[in-house]
């Protein structure tokens, strides 16, 4: 075929328009939730103590960083689904998480504490933590690609491992209601390395499903 | 230079309203400089420039199908060149992997001179083939016998809409086959 043939044709298809990503993105979110809910309910649930947790403000805090991540990731991918759009300029994003969990870490260790500092970090949820995130993320991440497929990202890993960050932080917001380890030494250890194992998969996944 | 991008960026605006006169106008004026990016590309890796051809085709399909991704307040050009300096990447990267086990499976039998074993822009035409009939047919009526949308449906006896949806099938599908070769 011709290059001037394959030009008439595409602009006789001018009139197709296609979702905008954000929606699309959105859209693929919503239909993979049910999914990662079930699994929650099937499986934890919100813990029992709920009312009383809330008002501790390090329960409260795990809600702030957790969905800090998720809202910055979001942003980031959207901005990545771009051809001619970096990181640079616009990771900064994801670092508002991390700068939360050192506010609150810092907050933590000028409050008299009943158990030792190891004792905090250690928990009795690591491994539901690092279960249950990467399990609660998987649906989510696998909307996330499905949705954000319809961007050209110039680096498909990146853009993946992003997409993975995106799904952890939903994950991960929910499951904070189920989790009775609310020091922030323990989200900094378990959720981020649950995060950066979604992270990891969501880079390997995104690396073939995200060309274009 | 300036101009000429101001340009670009006056018809895709106008494309993406609606006109698709001046989207067939922006096409066909980016594809000499997509054509010469290409051969400078190709040539600086060292690589024959028959098959630059190909690589238009596939920077235009991306164009066409990706273009909900330019931001209407940007301007066009950084965006077109991101995406054909991806494709051609892509193109090199595709062809190395395919020199490479030539040379180790061939070694002994390559003639002094080997020709190119596809002529260029042949990768599109061969894709179409794969399509399914209903897509092919439309994509073929449309692209080699110039048929308006109309005319199309009329001689498949298919609605109008129904073509539209063949059609961008069939590019979407054609664009997929193309990546993943």
């Amino acid at each position: 075929m011709d290059t001037d043939q394959l030009i008439r044709t595409l602009a006789a298809d001018n009139t197709y328009r296609t979702r905008p990503i954000g929606l699309a993105l959105m859209l693929a979110l919503l239909a993979a939730a049910p999914v990662s809910l079930l699994i929650f309910f099937a499986e934890l649930g919100v813990r029992s103590d709920v009312m009383t947790a809330m008002r501790n403000p390090f329960f409260d805090l795990k809600f702030a960083v957790t969905l800090a991540l998720a809202v910055a990731a979001i942003a980031v991918s959207l901005h990545l689904s771009r051809p001619e759009a970096s990181l640079r300029g616009f990771g900064w994003w994801l670092l508002v998480p991390a700068g939360i969990l050192v506010a609150a870490i810092s907050g933590e260790m000028m409050m008299p504490q009943r158990a030792p500092m190891m004792t905090r970090l250690v928990g009795k949820n690591s491994m539901a933590c690092m279960t249950a995130i990467p399990a609660m993320s998987l649906p989510l991440l696998v909307g996330a690609l499905y949705g954000l497929r319809q961007g050209a990202p110039a680096r498909p890993a990146v853009a993946g491992a992003v997409a993975g960050l995106l799904s952890a932080g939903l994950a991960a917001t929910v499951y904070a209601s189920h989790c009775t380890d609310d020091s922030p030494l323990f989200v900094a250890t378990w959720y981020t390395l649950a995060t950066a194992i979604v992270a990891s998969v969501g880079a390997l996944m995104g690396k073939r499903a995200l060309r274009y | 230079m300036r101009e000429r991008e101001d340009e670009w960026t006056g018809l895709m605006r106008s494309a993406i309203s609606g006109d698709d006169a001046a989207y067939h106008r922006l096409l066909k004026a980016i594809t000499p400089v997509l054509r010469a990016a290409a051969r400078r590309g190709l040539a600086r890796a060292g690589q024959p420039v028959d098959q630059s051809e190909d690589i238009v085709q596939d920077i235009l399909l991306a164009v066409h199908l990706k273009r909900q991704t330019w931001d209407s307040s940007a301007p066009f050009a950084p965006w077109l060149f991101a995406i054909a300096r991806n494709k051609l990447i892509d193109t090199l990267r595709r062809r190395g992997k395919r020199i490479f086990v030539n040379i180790d499976d061939f070694a002994e039998t390559l003639p002094g001179e080997t020709p190119e074993p596809t002529a260029s822009a042949s990768e599109v035409a061969a894709q179409l083939q794969t399509l399914p009939a209903r897509q092919r047919d439309v994509l073929q009526s449309i692209a080699v016998d110039s048929s308006s949308i109309k005319d199309t449906a009329a001689k498949f006896s298919m609605s109008e809409g129904a073509v539209r949806v063949a059609l961008h099938r069939g590019l979407a599908s054609l664009t997929a086959k193309l990546r993943d070769r």
